[in-house]
């Protein structure tokens, strides 16, 4: 994840708490977008930015997860997001993302 | 109005391994804050020589010696194949290694802040000699040389950014001014290095296609990097001084920037100003970046890799009158992502591929091959980008699906038929659309292909003034033949509308 969205997460958590912030990924491949969820929960894997050692342990979902479609407009989800879910190994993403979660995230709902 | 055409390409690579280390942001980076790590350790042991970087097979595409069709014949990963019997000069153009490039970044210095040293001016001056086009002219231009004590001091004590070969400090590059920092050794070696790789594309367009240089009215630079003082920071204009070096003394031109995209807004507006018979040859053209050399090394380094990213690419493109054989290019088939459009990947590729498609009544089957971001997988997936030429034909054929033209079965067809392998280097702009215009022309002219679509996209976010995303795209077709243009319209046409007109009359008339 950038240096500079990691900041924006960091500054977000600071001023909402943590356990009002949710991270939600559109990465393209799991492979990244489980990094980007390792990055808001254990920290960043690669020690570079505002988050490495920092264990914020947040709730983050990959936009192809059922918890968020099921959450928004079917319609505005199909609009936004149908093309991809087409696209996308959405399997392979959630496996990942989930995988991050379960371990990392703080939060048990 | 009679369509513009593409009379002609050139495409280039310079081999850069020392750049690699001290001029890529990545390890530029590091070695700020991390000097002693294990990468810039390893980093060394990780870098191909030029014989190693001229057989690899995405290069050999790259300057037309293999087509993307042979290419696919190669089994990925590709860093450990080769083309056997491998050449430097290609179809369209060359690769060039580091040491007669960085002689070129001297002979196109005008204001003498580049110094290289004697016996390294010596030697290029030979390599270049035994160049294939390289006329004395210009290499007249490297002049004697410099002693190696005050290049050493240029760069210890002045802020002069150092210059180095097979891991020797060999010249450097001057800053122009004490405190503008627009005016820095950093910046401006920078923009010698995409002036100088910008001129050897426009040298090879010129080569390759047997161009008039004076016939060059208008030229467009299309790069990503900036050149002006601290009173005009992006002032230009690299389009006329890649002009001066490369001899089009009848041009003027101009710098046409929006990040990866640029090369396809470059093409439209040059396509624009022929076909409004503003200018009757127009050269797109841009030079390369040493900031993205080894950007994704550490990746690459980690999976036990070569650094693949080594060299700056450049290409250059002639846009000309309707010859009556050469593609043309549909401004009327020119796609847009515009302000109002959304940053939703479906909302993207409906501006720049459905969208164009529909004012000409076409399917999305109907255009033979797109040119996407032609990025090397081979660089990209090892770093966990993924395949972007091949995310981008699988959004378009999705589209296709829903659209109702593609079975959800035929996707992996579509991709197959349509889609091609990526083969340029990750320089930003140099990977985006035009990579195929070279070969595009060749499948339109030997009736491989009908047309193809050139996509340009680029990630405006990078430059903090906007969040919006960007792309053009535009359809290059087989030339239907010479039009008449001073007639307008046809005696054909001219004889159906008078007979039309009297049965209309004529109907008319029996009504009443």
């Amino acid at each position: 994840m950038d240096l500079e969205n990691q900041k924006r997460v960091k500054e977000a958590t600071e001023k909402y708490g943590e356990e009002n912030v949710i991270v939600l990924i559109g990465g393209a491949e799991a492979e990244a977008a489980g990094l980007a969820a390792e990055t808001v929960t254990a920290g960043d894997p690669t020690f570079a930015g505002p988050l490495a050692g920092v264990q914020l342990g947040l709730r983050v979902y990959h936009v192809v997860e059922p918890e968020f479609k099921e959450a928004v407009d079917p319609d505005v989800y199909d609009e936004q997001i149908g093309m991809m879910e087409m696209v996308l190994d959405v399997d392979e993403i959630i496996e990942e993302v989930k995988g991050i979660r379960d371990e990392f995230c703080k939060f048990n709902d | 109005m009679a369509h513009a055409v593409v009379k002609g390409s050139g495409y280039v690579l310079i081999h850069t391994p020392d750049m690699i280390l001290h001029n890529g942001t990545t390890q530029t980076t590091e070695k700020t804050i991390n000097p002693n790590s294990d990468y810039l350790k390893n980093l060394p042991e990780h870098i191909r020589g030029f014989e190693e970087v001229v057989s690899y097979p995405p290069n050999q595409t790259y300057i037309g010696n293999i087509t993307p069709e042979e290419l696919k014949e190669y089994k990925m990963p590709w860093y450990d194949k080769k083309v056997e019997g491998a050449d430097k000069v290609g179809k369209f153009g060359e690769i060039m290694p580091q040491n007669e490039f960085i002689g070129l970044m001297k002979i196109v210095d005008t204001f003498d802040l580049v110094k290289l040293e004697k016996k390294f001016t010596e030697d290029v001056k030979q390599k270049l000699g035994n160049h294939h086009f390289m006329k004395e002219d210009l290499i007249t231009r490297l002049k004697e040389g410099e002693e190696i004590e005050n290049i050493k001091k240029s760069v210890e004590e002045q802020g002069a950014e150092g210059l180095y070969n097979n891991g020797e400090l060999v010249g450097c590059v001057k800053r122009a001014h004490d405190i503008d920092i627009n005016l820095s050794a950093h910046v401006l070696f920078e923009n010698l290095v995409v002036k100088a790789s910008g001129v050897l594309a426009a040298l090879n367009l010129i080569e390759k296609n047997d161009i008039d240089p004076d016939e060059v009215e208008y030229i467009i630079e299309c790069s990503e990097e900036a050149c002006g003082d601290m009173n005009q920071r992006g002032g230009g204009n690299f389009a006329k001084s890649i002009g001066e070096m490369a001899g089009f003394t009848n041009a003027t031109g101009s710098d046409t920037r929006g990040f990866c995209a640029a090369p396809t807004h470059a093409m439209i507006e040059a396509a624009a100003l022929v076909e409004a018979k503003v200018f009757k040859n127009v050269v797109v053209v841009a030079g390369g970046s040493t900031a993205k050399l080894g950007m994704n090394g550490k990746d690459h380094i980690k999976k036990g890799l070569p650094v693949l990213e080594d060299a700056v690419g450049g290409f250059a493109l002639i846009i000309g009158e309707n010859d009556g054989v050469n593609p043309i290019l549909r401004t009327d088939l020119v796609g847009r992502h515009t302000v109002g459009t959304g940053s939703s990947p479906q909302a993207v590729i409906s501006s720049l591929v459905t969208e164009p498609l529909d004012k000409g009544d076409l399917k999305i089957t109907d255009i033979n091959k797109y040119s996407v971001e032609m990025q090397n997988p081979d660089i990209t997936k090892p770093a966990g980008a993924g395949d972007v030429p091949k995310a981008n034909y699988k959004m378009i054929g999705a589209l296709g699906v829903m659209r109702k033209e593609l079975e959800r079965t035929q996707l992996n067809d579509f991709i197959e038929t349509h889609g091609m392998e990526g083969w340029a280097p990750t320089q930003g702009h140099i990977p985006s659309g035009v990579p195929y215009v070279g070969f595009a022309r060749e499948d339109i002219l030997n009736n491989k292909i009908k047309n193809a679509m050139i996509i340009g996209k680029g990630s405006l976010f990078l430059g903090r003034m906007t969040n919006l995303f960007d792309g053009v795209s535009i359809v290059m077709e087989k030339n239907p033949g010479k039009v008449d243009e001073e007639k307008g319209v046809s005696e054909e046409e001219i004889r159906n509308l008078v007979a039309e007109a009297m049965r209309d009359f004529a109907s008319h008339l029996l009504k009443e």
